[in-house]
């Protein structure tokens, strides 16, 4: 008997069968939504903290802000950003649609993938509560280098590294369910290299956080050891080294930033077929140019540290390997432009943000490509531009592709369409805002504005007051989509099981909404067409509903 | 003596709308302008041969990004335009391409290897520190720099002049708000200045746009960065890495004088510290009284000491403890002289013996002991803080 069985058979009282069937639940489809649901809610938690930095600096002086307590917030933001929003959101995403998307009845590890889930709330609530506490939440940036964050943090980074730990436990048991379920329980007939885009990028992205999630719970380790134990690895005084900190943390950071946008891929190389009515183009392609990304993030995370008193040689080779990182990039930006060539278009909103996510992300990928140079980076480095870059990379990166996704999605987790006409001001007003929030960022920081900084000379004025602008104009949009999600899930048009006539994928021949169980036999993979028909025949998938 | 911010003509502060007017001119415009518009929103050309250089690969990445950028994004415009529904009813049916792949994997490889050369050579003159004039040694600390030429013998602080009341809105933001110190490190023209960089505390980093050198300052480690600046004035930078509570509040300023004139610093300098060193032993042999001590004490207090601990004495909880009503201030002197002239280890409580004169120590820990309630009527006269040194 399943929990979820068991939970309905113990609804004597309506609150314990509501807790039980989500704490103990074991179906795929509802961790998925828990993932979602939680990465939704500190969006918002770590979205606040932006708007209090954007709030700061919206003008030269302090306003509202202590320096002290604008540390903690960059800090928080950061690290809630990158390992509550991002992380959760797409391993909710693989939760519903990999098993669904491989025909599969659920992940491989039911049991272990609540496990998973429900670490996550209680490390978030360790890492938030240290808000409370005296001497206040880590300041010491998302990058926490030593000694600062070691001879130097506040109490409460103790409960940071436990946080982190908790997080890094709960992606490393996620990235094994998935694996496995990827390897194990595919319909017969899909053989790797036929698996839909989504499915290849977060297979990869879950090697990439099996190897350095532990690396990351390794440097953190070190951190407590040498806060209570007396080692001393990151501190100068006792024959440690502080640079080593930053080798081991950027051997993980760099990977966890690949982390933060395969699957981003895989969504827009999901989408950008639907609404072209045109295959991938380049399949093969798209799939060795994931892996090489990969395996290339392993070896180019020294330029994040050139300023550090790297070797020449050093430098050289880092600028080498992340430049030759463009390539791969590049190809995959051009197959999605390929894709669309000669397609038959439409503008959806999850295409919408599709192609925003390509062309904002683009734009972040050539900042990335000019932040290569080293000798220019030791102009770039730590201001405003890297800022830039790294926003440019994950808010339209990450955080676009998941709204696709959502958009995308909704109706088949749902069974209701959303309402796209609010969809399309969303995408509107967030692309906008976007822009205006983190393109004056390039000039401020070009300019020589540093970046962590509470407050700024007059030069900048100008444009970090259009960057907390654009800023109050992005928080706002995400309460309309909050809006959307929760109109749709509530009511509205009923969705066929295809939802999008150029839609392929074992997700769209089951019912919209999903039932709660799926592919309890394996489905037949439809057969391979030589070529595609959109447009020629009308779509009739939907005679294939279970 | 300041001279105007050089590199670029003098910034006052505009109108929003007319910086937004700027913003918005055409962009050709501020990519090819290095003086005009860009100033504030391309990266400063500088004023070594070095800093230009790097303009220069800058430029030539930005441009190699524009150009790709309007070669894609063209063709995602023109297929967005040309090819929707509307247009285009029904979609063609390739899926790939071997020769169009190809294509778009060794061009981009070939521009990156066109990239590389002149990054590479740039790079190799950068890290090219032998030769070098002139020798400093730049030592960070939070928040605050200490320059020592090494073959003059002689070094100081270096901190944030601007005042509090400006950072708090209390009073109007001077024209080099936040990037004007007590004591610029002076450098002479056209000699090859050596920075050998290290830091007493966290990690800091040493960052003069104009002449494009920036270095990490870590503890434990001695970097090495320099730089030959053409042309005399003052330039301005900031620490570039997170280092804490003040890492806004820790400006450089660089003072370059021509040769001659440079030379002439250095001997005052010279004469300015044997002078120091006269003052201070006929300090420590008066006897001072409270009310002369107070005084001068709230003064450093304020300067050094209220960052953390806060101008009430009443410190930050869980933080930076108080100093009213504290043990250590309502303790024995003794104590209390040892933890403000050694610091404590491992907490951004520093040592102020090697920073603060015999006065200035006795000064401060006098006015801790009698002020925010604290009423210990005791005093510390200078020769004890000699004596304990």
């Amino acid at each position: 008997m399943s929990n979820y069985a068991a939970a309905q058979s113990s609804r004597r009282n309506p609150v314990v069968a509501f807790a039980a069937r989500w704490l103990l639940t074991t179906n795929h489809k509802e961790i998925g939504t828990l993932y979602l649901c939680l990465s939704f809610l500190l969006f918002f938690i770590a979205g606040a903290f932006a708007m209090g930095i954007r709030a700061e600096l919206f003008q030269p002086g302090i306003q509202f802000i202590e320096p002290e307590f604008y540390n903690q917030l960059v800090t928080l933001h950061g690290l809630v950003m990158v390992f509550g929003v991002v992380m959760p959101a797409f391993v909710g995403l693989a939760n519903w649609m990999i098993p669904m998307m491989v025909g599969a009845p659920d992940m491989a590890l039911p049991r272990l993938n609540n496990f998973s889930f429900w670490i996550l709330p209680f490390a978030f609530t360790i890492l938030l509560s240290s808000l409370f506490m005296e001497g206040g939440a880590p300041n010491f940036g998302w990058t926490f280098y030593a000694p600062l964050s070691t001879t130097f943090g506040p109490p409460s980074t103790d409960f940071f590294i436990f946080g982190v730990h908790l997080m890094g436990i709960s992606s490393v048991l996620g990235a094994i369910n998935i694996i496995v379920t990827i390897f194990n329980m595919r319909t017969p007939g899909m053989t790797l290299m036929k698996m839909p885009m989504f499915v290849w990028t977060w297979l990869i992205t879950a090697f990439l956080l099996i190897m350095v999630m532990p690396v990351l719970a390794g440097v953190v380790t070190m951190m407590l050891t040498d806060r209570h134990f007396g080692t001393s690895f990151f501190d100068a005084s006792g024959g440690g080294d502080p640079v080593l900190f930053q080798h081991i943390f950027w051997f993980f950071g760099h990977p966890e930033v690949y982390i933060m946008i395969l699957p981003g891929f895989g969504i827009a190389s999901q989408i950008i077929p639907t609404f072209s009515r045109k295959k991938l183009f380049g399949y093969n392609s798209m799939v060795y140019a994931t892996v090489s990304i990969a395996i290339l993030s392993f070896v180019v995370w020294g330029h994040h540290m050139f300023t550090t008193g790297m070797p020449l040689f050093g430098e050289l080779f880092f600028m080498y390997a992340t430049m030759l990182i463009a390539v791969p990039t590049g190809v995959k930006v051009f197959n999605w432009v390929a894709t669309m060539w000669r397609g038959s278009l439409t503008f959806e909103t999850p295409m919408l943000f599709a192609i925003g996510f390509v062309a904002l992300f683009t734009i972040g990928g050539f900042s990335g490509l000019m932040l290569a140079i080293v000798a220019a980076d030791f102009q770039y480095h730590d201001t405003f531009f890297v800022v830039a870059h790294f926003h440019y990379v994950l808010y339209p990166g990450a955080i676009f592709s998941t709204m696709a996704a959502v958009y995308y999605w909704l109706p088949k987790w749902t069974g209701n369409m959303y309402d796209e006409r609010l969809g399309k001001i969303h995408f509107w007003t967030a692309a906008i805002a976007v822009n205006l929030t983190f393109f004056p960022m390039h000039f401020t920081g070009l300019a020589g504005m540093p970046r962590r900084v509470v407050d700024y000379s007059l030069q900048f004025a100008e444009f970090n007051m259009l960057s907390s602008i654009g800023a109050g104009l992005l928080g706002l949009t995400q309460i309309l989509f909050l809006y959307i999600v929760i109109k749709t899930i509530r009511g509205g048009p009923k969705a066929s099981s295809q939802v999008w006539e150029g839609a392929e994928g074992l997700e769209w021949t089951v019912p919209s909404p999903a039932p709660h169980h799926t592919f309890e036999t394996p489905p037949t993979l439809p057969a391979d067409e030589p070529e595609n028909t959109y447009g020629q025949v009308p779509a009739t998938r939907d005679s294939q509903d279970f | 003596m300041f001279k105007p911010l050089t590199g670029g003509p003098a910034r006052s502060v505009t109108s929003f709308a007319n910086r937004l007017k700027s913003s918005l001119t055409p962009l050709i415009l501020l990519l090819f302008s290095e003086n005009s518009l860009a100033a504030g929103m391309d990266m400063r050309a500088g004023v070594t041969d070095m800093s230009r250089r790097i303009l220069d690969l800058h430029h030539m990445s930005l441009w190699v990004c524009i150009i790709v950028g309007i070669i894609v994004f063209g063709v995602m415009f023109y297929t967005i335009f040309a090819h929707r529904r509307s247009r285009h009813p029904t979609p063609a049916t390739f899926s790939h391409s071997t020769r169009a792949e190809i294509l778009w994997t060794i061009i981009p490889a070939l521009i990156l290897v066109f990239m590389a050369i002149p990054a590479t050579t740039a790079l190799v003159d950068i890290e090219d520190n032998s030769k070098s004039d002139l020798t400093v040694l730049i030592t960070a600390s939070q928040w605050k720099w200490h320059y020592q030429y090494i073959e003059a013998g002689i070094g100081y602080y270096s901190r944030l002049a601007t005042p509090q009341d400006q950072i708090y809105n209390r009073a109007p933001k001077g024209e080099n708000y936040l990037l004007q110190v007590d004591k610029p490190l002076v450098l002479p023209t056209n000699k090859k200045v050596r920075f050998l960089m290290t830091s007493n505390d966290v990690i800091h980093s040493w960052w003069v746009p104009d002449f494009a050198v920036k270095q990490d300052a870590i503890p434990g480690y001695i970097n090495e960065a320099w730089t030959r600046v053409n042309e005399p004035g003052v330039y301005r930078g900031q620490c570039t890495e997170l280092c804490g509570m003040d890492h806004a509040f820790m400006p450089i300023v660089v003072e370059v004088q021509p040769e001659a004139e440079f030379d002439r610093w250095i001997a005052d300098q010279r004469l300015a510290m044997a002078l120091a060193s006269e003052t201070a032993v006929a300090d420590r042999n008066k006897t001072w009284t409270m009310a002369e001590l107070l005084p001068m004490g709230e003064e450093i207090f304020l300067q050094h000491c209220a960052t953390c601990h806060q101008p009430d004495g009443l410190g930050q909880k869980g933080k930076y403890p108080a100093l009213a009503a504290s043990e250590i201030t309502t303790g024995n002197i003794t104590n209390h002289l040892d933890r403000v002239m050694n610091g404590k280890a491992d907490t951004e409580m520093q040592a102020w013996a090697p920073q603060l004169t015999d006065l200035e120590l006795a000064a401060v820990i006098t006015y801790e002991r009698n002020a925010w309630g604290n009423n210990i009527a005791d005093l510390i006269q200078p020769m004890t803080v000699y004596q304990s040194r």
